[in-house]
């Protein structure tokens, strides 16, 4: 018994190490992520660790066989960082292609974050590329609709001031046409009701009145 | 019956301060003093400052008032009146001020641009857009920063030199004409409708202002930024160029030239106190520029210290998942003895890492001095992306700039519809709306080309060259008529008969010899600078570096160039000899009959 433990550590121990094949390093920043509610990393989170792994392989593969005990991690440093590695387990010394293990992460990755209440900036798989989120983006973009009210209340303005402002000079040429024709049928009356004609005035019997005089004159400056 | 046509009036006196005081105070304020304030002294740049702005602002602003109020006609009509000669100083004004409006509404479409983007979450320069197949970012935003890739990719739309203009950006386009219809509504009735108007683009940046200055001094690090404003580099006032920068930003931070102030002053009752509003407007347009480089220095100081401090971040970061060390064993404090540590345990590895790893320093930061559309578009929207409740700030801000920008536009069409509105032979034919409309619709026509891909780089030429030699011409031409041609003692008595005091003996000094004096020195300063620089060149934006790169001007700009510097200036002389011309043929005909 003692000797299989001894020849599976050692197969253990050449399987997993940085930098072998089919390794994966992982990099976890709990402190960064969480602040004063972090939790500190120990072995239940490994366990844990190492049954997202074999979930996420269960999932991908759709075949129950990946157990907790394939999945192996080594080389735990403070940071928190650690290589891990999938075993198969129908061929107990190989591992599963590094290709199968990125892809079954890649699908699972939103679980994996969220069993440690970390994003993909804090849990960091170094060689898989996580897909960003695109934003949000609405069907008019949102810059046009203010635009478009904008432009709307200031053309009515425009136009509003543009109206009034024919509909007053409309008013002023009316009010001043009508004043003209005022200011003739005054003068008819003015000479029908004086009954001394105008040249009655160049009578030299009579004596000019120096008023009338300067009216002329008012008139004649036209 | 001949109907005389009453010269429209502002309602009251307040109306033509806050009209000046909302022209003169625009975004020179707000993006060059206070790059002119760190590049030559910090607080020491006070003092040249204020000395211009007594031996030269205030009598300039002065004259140029006192000439509209008199006259009462725009400023092609204004300097008839002073000497038939001079009639090529009004129009050169006019010619000025119609180039200034062609380039100056791209600003406010701009700001129209960044206002309305303001209405999302998050900021769309906040973050970098993904790239094609959503592995990672746009490779052009991962060079430069979100906020530089915002401004000249997603808004310019910028082309890799002056040659290829690319086509227009229909987005910019939109914004533009925008700005027309709102500058539009506002010159659309005249004094009327300006004077109404003038009220809220004056009164509104103070306000956004004294929120920003809260808000800034509040920040973290705003601190930072207003030591390093502040500490006075005495030794810089040796410099002249320090003197020749106070001197050209009084200058052209008054708005003296363009013929606003002159058509401004013209719609005033002839017995308004000008010289207590030209005191008035010049401290305000001075105090607002002090007020407004505190505002921009704490957040400054804010910007920089954010970057120090993510840059310390990235330091730590790196040497972390490098050396695998615990979470929060290195810090800022202890930076620098645990990488002496590191370099010590693991000298090969750390010599593999030292490229990566950058020295990050605060004075580094502060020092980046931006002008201009960098300051007011990357700089300022880099920090309010920072802040809580972003987008409350950015819309806060960028009204502000439009404010601002409306304001000086405002004067800008009043400097060239007055003269059209005065004239009888448009005057009678068509009523003030469509004149103000052509005009507005000319200008917006012509400002397409500065939305093509190309359109800054020819902003730029506008900006630099359209204006400057120009004015400094017209303002001296302006001077040394009032107070030779005109004669000042003739000048002192129409003063006496408007405000019913003669100027004092400090005027009557400034007027007639040192303001001349110090145009004429700044304009052979310019001369020799633009002689002895050779080739003009400029920064061009290189998409595949994500920076700015210097390129030599093409043939065909620097003819451009010089069109604009000769159309304006060649009016002056032009318009003597036409004068000149007309009188003797009249004379002439007048002899022969």
């Amino acid at each position: 018994l003692l000797l299989t433990f001894c020849v599976v550590a050692i197969a253990h121990a050449e399987l997993c190490k940085p930098d072998a094949q089919n390794a994966f390093k992982v990099r976890i920043s709990i402190k960064t992520a969480l602040g004063d509610n972090a939790y500190a990393w120990d072995a239940s989170e490994e366990y844990l660790f190492k049954a997202m792994v074999a979930f996420a392989m269960r999932r991908y593969s759709s075949k129950s066989t990946t157990q907790i005990s394939n999945v192996l991690l080594c080389n735990v440093t403070d940071r928190v960082s650690f290589w891990f590695v999938v075993t198969d387990s129908s061929k107990n010394v190989t591992t599963v292609p590094g290709s199968e293990v990125e892809a079954a992460i890649r699908m699972n990755r939103n679980r994996i974050n969220s069993a440690f209440l970390l994003s993909d900036k804090t849990l960091q798989f170094l060689k898989i590329t996580s897909t960003l989120s695109p934003p949000v983006e609405p069907s008019t973009p949102a810059w046009l609709i203010v635009f478009g009210v904008v432009l709307c209340l200031i053309v009515a303005g425009i136009v509003f001031l543009v109206v009034s402002g024919i509909q007053n000079r409309k008013k002023k040429n009316k009010d001043s046409a009508e004043r003209e024709n005022l200011e003739e049928k005054v003068e008819v009356t003015v000479t029908v009701e004086n009954g001394i004609p105008c040249e009655a005035l160049d009578l030299k019997a009579g004596h000019i009145n120096g008023v009338f005089a300067a009216d002329d004159e008012r008139f004649t400056s036209l | 019956k001949a109907m005389e046509k009453s010269r429209p009036l502002w309602d009251n006196p307040l109306q033509f301060v806050f009209a000046c005081i909302s022209y003169a105070v625009g975004l020179g304020n707000v993006w060059r003093f206070p790059y002119l304030c760190q590049m030559y002294g910090g607080g020491g740049f006070l003092i040249p400052y204020l000395i211009m702005l007594i031996a030269e602002g205030m009598p300039l602003l002065y004259l140029e008032l006192a000439v509209g109020q008199r006259m009462r006609q725009g400023s092609i009509g204004a300097w008839k009146i002073i000497s038939p000669y001079l009639c090529g100083v009004g129009v050169a004004s006019v010619v000025v001020s119609f180039f200034l409006s062609m380039y100056y509404n791209v600003i406010n479409a701009w700001a129209f641009w960044y206002l309305f983007h303001s209405f999302q979450d998050p900021l769309p320069w906040a973050t970098c857009p993904l790239n094609s197949n959503h592995t990672g970012y746009e490779e052009e935003c991962e060079k430069t920063s979100s906020t530089q890739y915002f401004w000249y990719r997603q808004t310019l739309n910028i082309s890799p030199s002056l040659e290829t203009s690319g086509s227009v950006q229909w987005e910019q386009a939109l914004c533009l004409t925008l700005a027309w219809l709102v500058v539009y509504l506002c010159i659309l009735r005249g004094t009327a409708s300006t004077g109404k108007v003038v009220y809220i683009t004056a009164s509104l940046p103070y306000c956004v202002l004294i929120i920003y200055l809260i808000r800034g001094l509040t920040l973290h690090g705003a601190v930072n930024g207003l030591i390093y404003m502040f500490t006075p580099k005495l030794e810089q006032l040796s410099n002249p160029k320090t003197w020749i920068s106070a001197a050209t930003q009084i200058f052209f931070s008054l708005g003296l030239g363009f013929g606003s102030l002159i058509a401004f002053a013209s719609y005033n009752e002839s017995s308004n106190n000008c010289e207590r509003h030209a005191i008035i407007v010049s401290l305000i347009n001075s105090t607002t520029s002090i007020f407004a480089s505190i505002v921009t220095f704490s957040i400054y100081g804010f910007k920089a210290t954010f970057n120090y401090e993510s840059c310390i971040n990235k330091v730590i970061l790196l040497l972390l998942n490098a050396f695998d060390l615990e979470e929060g064993s290195l810090t800022a404090d202890n930076l620098n003895e645990m990488k002496e540590y590191l370099m010590a345990t693991y000298p090969q590895e750390y010599a593999q890492l030292a490229p990566q790893i950058k020295n990050c320093s605060l004075e580094a930061e502060l020092d980046t001095a931006v002008q201009g559309t960098g300051l007011a578009f990357i700089v300022y929207s880099e920090a309010i992306k920072n802040m809580e409740v972003p987008q409350l700030y950015s819309v806060l801000y960028f009204f502000m700039l439009l404010m601002l920008g409306i304001g000086s536009m405002l004067g800008n069409t009043a400097a060239i519809l007055t003269p059209l509105t005065d004239s009888r032979v448009i005057a009678a034919r068509f009523p003030k709306e469509v004149i103000s409309g052509v005009v507005c619709f000319i200008n917006c026509v012509i400002g397409l080309i500065f939305t093509m891909e190309a359109g800054n780089y020819w902003f730029d030429i506008f900006n630099d060259y359209a204006a400057t030699l120009s004015l400094l011409l017209i303002v001296l031409v302006e001077t040394i008529a009032v107070c030779y041609i005109y004669g000042i003692r003739r000048f002192e008595k129409d003063l006496y008969t408007m405000i019913g005091r003669k100027p004092n003996w400090y005027w009557k000094i400034m007027w007639a010899f040192v303001s001349p004096l110090l145009i004429i020195s700044l304009f052979i300063f310019y001369i020799t600078d633009y002689i002895l620089t050779g080739t003009l060149q400029y920064q061009a934006w290189d998409a595949t570096q994500g920076q700015l790169v210097t390129k030599d001007y093409p043939g065909y700009a620097l003819a451009v160039i010089g069109l604009l510097v000769a159309a304006s200036t060649m009016c002056i002389p032009l318009g003597a000899l036409v004068t000149f011309i007309r009188k003797r043929l009249k004379r002439e005909k007048v002899s022969t009959v």
